[in-house]
């Protein structure tokens, strides 16, 4: 956050350095002496584990390119040739396939978090935005590296997923040729993504660069979402963040560990250990899970083209969210019906999810047939889908624009250490009472 | 917020009991039987008496067919491996991988005049494949593709079950049925029937068609290890044996694991009681 610097060089050459290159001073103001709110719960620790999980991907992944072979003929046996042969190839490349996994599941939990207390609102509309932005080149650089393998899910999910820009009228076929680099998913698809896969993560680091300033220089939003007014509301970033951080990173981790070491393939797909072959099509072509949300909303409107608008639209959502709500209390614990609406979202989202992967006509209630409503029945996955899709546009354009004409919220405290200091646990000698049980 | 909580759980188990609901007969195979493994499990391992037995079955009868293209015979001697012996940590060297690989063939070229030429094969050799190519492999399989087994375990949502299952399901096909003669019927198998189905559209049978003939039967391999050879003991050696193809690096996994997580248990642990104190005479 602004505000004068407080590093002292101690030693000769910090202080040549300091007059050269700040960039001592610049770690020391960013990383230890950043005042950070004092009432952050675990639910702020995703951003430090986000930044592990990119650094995990990124060093697994540089490592997988050694052993890696991005030929079509060849990139399902280089797969295999790192799981057989290299020296803890399987452990890198599990590490790689299911960090992608852990970095989703991180980055959702992150988003859904600065959703819930308002951390998009002014002045961090930019910050979001570089979020935003993250998220999307996330789901590009996931997308192409699902591909690399050359497996039938690969093969068949890029198939699928390219097809979809053929949905936009005039262009579209240019583009899915531009996209292949041919008439068909081949050789040459698979080349450019492996390429823009290995630049992606930078792109993608160098946002998380920018997203990182923005944060400093606004300053961390908190439970409360009331700025943070004076040196009692805050302590320094080390070691007090630091140390919950790395707690926080170290449960992570053994979620990580569990799924690379015990279940490597559960979230995976079984059809891509089978040689991509474009003759025959899997029953089933489903993305990976954290696609599925979108997915669903895709196969929810009946036209293709509205169908492939929807799914971005769900994505530009997000991108407009600082100006579609106009809510004047931050945080949505001070604001109660936001809040049901929050938790129903997260409801919303999750049903998708199922609906995704489950094959449209699908029924819900097996065995029970209604009657037909756009040419599904209405007891089928893709009916549930649009219910769930209607809710989550709803969301984003009637709950957050117009709930607060009308909503009752709650007191906002003046300050974060007045609620915090009036806790009973504050008081000096319960101090240490179940503090990760508070906010 | 009780009650609302309450709502949101009444929703999540409203949908998990559609989710979750069984399917209806028909329209698809049977679940895989449900079998019990020496690997499964956090600390499980393979069975290595089993793996030498499933290795004598693929040599025996899935090899006449199946590929295993992945697999090298040196292999077999690696650690975890059927032929596994701790006095040749270099499986190169291990007698049994040897005498193995030489009774089998691989093409090669003649160093001195270029000519294609057959040699014994040396542990550092691929499994040869049993046709020359897939037009060869489908002439000789009615037109159907033996699929190659290095990963076969691996590439079916219920694992080594599933070839077990299959290999054990085969049963006759039900009146009503319209079974081609070159194809067999099993439950287990992926498919749709409805269209080969003279009954009810209510009771099309489960499973689908395969190509493969039921490839055991007791008493096919003699076990040099004295266990009974069942079709059951077989199919399960079998499966168990191509989970190790698909999977090697399975026992070194979960040790690793086991250490992973005893490791960051105990630094998370530090981390907290770190966490408690550092933030001991904060309010937060």
């Amino acid at each position: 956050m602004s505000g004068h610097s407080t590093y002292e060089p101690k030693t000769g050459f910090e202080r040549w350095l300091d007059a050269r290159l700040p960039i001592v001073r610049l770690g020391y103001d960013s990383f230890v002496d950043y005042p950070t709110p004092r009432n952050l719960n675990y639910w702020w620790t995703f951003g430090g584990i986000l930044s592990l999980c990119l650094a995990s991907q990124l060093i697994t992944g540089i490592i997988l390119v050694m052993h890696y072979t991005p030929s079509a003929d060849h990139a399902f046996a280089s797969v295999e040739h790192i799981m057989r042969d290299v020296n803890y190839g399987w452990l890198i490349r599990y590490m790689h396939a299911n960090g992608a996994s852990m970095f989703f599941i991180a980055v959702y939990i992150h988003m859904l978090r600065g959703l819930y207390y308002g951390s998009y609102k002014a002045p961090r509309e930019v910050l979001w935005l570089l979020g935003c932005v993250i998220y999307l080149l996330m789901m590009a650089t996931a997308f192409m590296g699902y591909v690399l393998p050359w497996g039938q899910m690969s093969f068949h999910g890029a198939v699928v997923i390219t097809n979809l820009f053929g949905a936009l009228p005039v262009v579209g076929e240019s583009i899915t040729t531009w996209l292949w680099g041919g008439f068909a998913v081949d050789n040459p698809t698979l080349n450019r993504f492996f390429s823009l896969h290995y630049l992606l993560p930078f792109m993608i680091a160098g946002v998380v660069i920018l997203h990182i300033w923005a944060l400093h220089v606004v300053g961390q939003n908190n439970p409360t979402g009331v700025e943070p007014k004076s040196k009692a509301d805050t302590v320094p970033f080390t070691p007090y963040a630091t140390v919950k951080d790395g707690f926080a990173m170290s449960v992570f981790l053994i979620l990580f560990a569990f799924f690379v070491f015990f279940m490597p393939n559960a979230l995976g797909h079984a059809d891509n250990y089978i040689p991509a072959n474009p003759l025959v099509t899997p029953s089933h072509i489903v993305p990976e899970w954290y696609f599925l949300p979108f997915y669903a909303i895709l196969r929810a409107v009946p036209d293709k083209l509205m169908g492939v608008l929807a799914m971005f639209g769900a994505i530009a959502c997000l991108f407009a969210l600082p100006w579609l709500d106009r809510s004047k209390v931050r945080s949505m614990r001070y604001r109660p019906t936001a809040r049901i609406h929050f938790f129903i979202f997260v409801v919303a989202c999750c049903i998708l999810g199922v609906c995704g992967a489950k094959l449209p006509d699908d029924q819900i209630i097996p065995g029970l047939t209604t009657f037909k409503v756009m040419e599904s029945d209405l007891n089928s996955f893709v009916w549930l889908s649009r219910v769930a899709a209607a809710y989550y546009f709803a969301f984003f354009v009637i709950v957050m624009p117009f709930l607060p004409l009308s909503e009752k919220t709650l007191p906002v405290p003046d300050s974060i250490a007045s609620p915090a200091l009036s806790h009973p646990a504050a008081a000096p000698v319960e101090a240490t009472a179940a503090p990760e049980m508070k906010g | 917020m009780l009650r609302k909580l309450s709502v949101i759980a009444a929703v999540a188990g409203l949908l998990t009991a559609g989710v979750a609901g069984p399917a209806l007969a028909g329209h698809g195979p049977l679940e895989a039987k449900d079998v019990h493994w020496s690997f499964e499990g956090p600390f499980g391992r393979f069975d290595q008496a089993q793996l030498q037995r499933g290795y004598k079955v693929y040599r025996e009868v899935c090899s006449a067919c199946h590929s295993m293209s992945l697999v090298s015979f040196r292999n077999l001697g690696d650690k975890g491996g059927p032929f596994y012996d701790e006095k040749y940590p270099n499986s190169n060297d291990n007698p049994y991988v040897k005498a193995i690989a030489k009774d089998y063939e691989v093409a090669d070229i003649d160093n001195e005049t270029g000519d294609a030429i057959k040699r014994p094969a040396t542990p550092a050799d691929r499994f040869p494949a049993p046709f020359a190519n897939e037009a060869a492999a489908r002439a000789s399989n009615g037109g159907a593709l033996p699929p190659d087994m290095s990963l076969l375990a691996k590439a079916r949502e219920a694992g080594p079950a599933h070839i077990y299952s299959i290999v054990t399901g085969y049963v006759a096909p039900p009146a009503g049925l319209k079974v081609d003669p070159t194809s067999h019927y099993n439950p287990y198998m992926a498919g749709d029937l409805t269209s080969y189905w003279s009954g009810s559209h209510e009771h099309v049978p489960p499973g689908g068609f395969i190509a493969m003939a039921p490839p055991l039967k007791a008493g096919q391999v003699t076990f040099d290890d004295g266990t009974p050879s069942t079709l059951d003991q077989q199919a399960k050696d079998v499966s168990a044996f191509l989970m190790w193809a698909a999977e090697p690096k399975l026992e070194e996994r979960k040790q690793t694991g086991f250490a992973v997580l005893l490791y960051l248990l105990l630094f998370a642990g530090l981390l907290y009681a770190s966490y408690r104190k550092v933030w001991k005479n904060e309010s937060h």
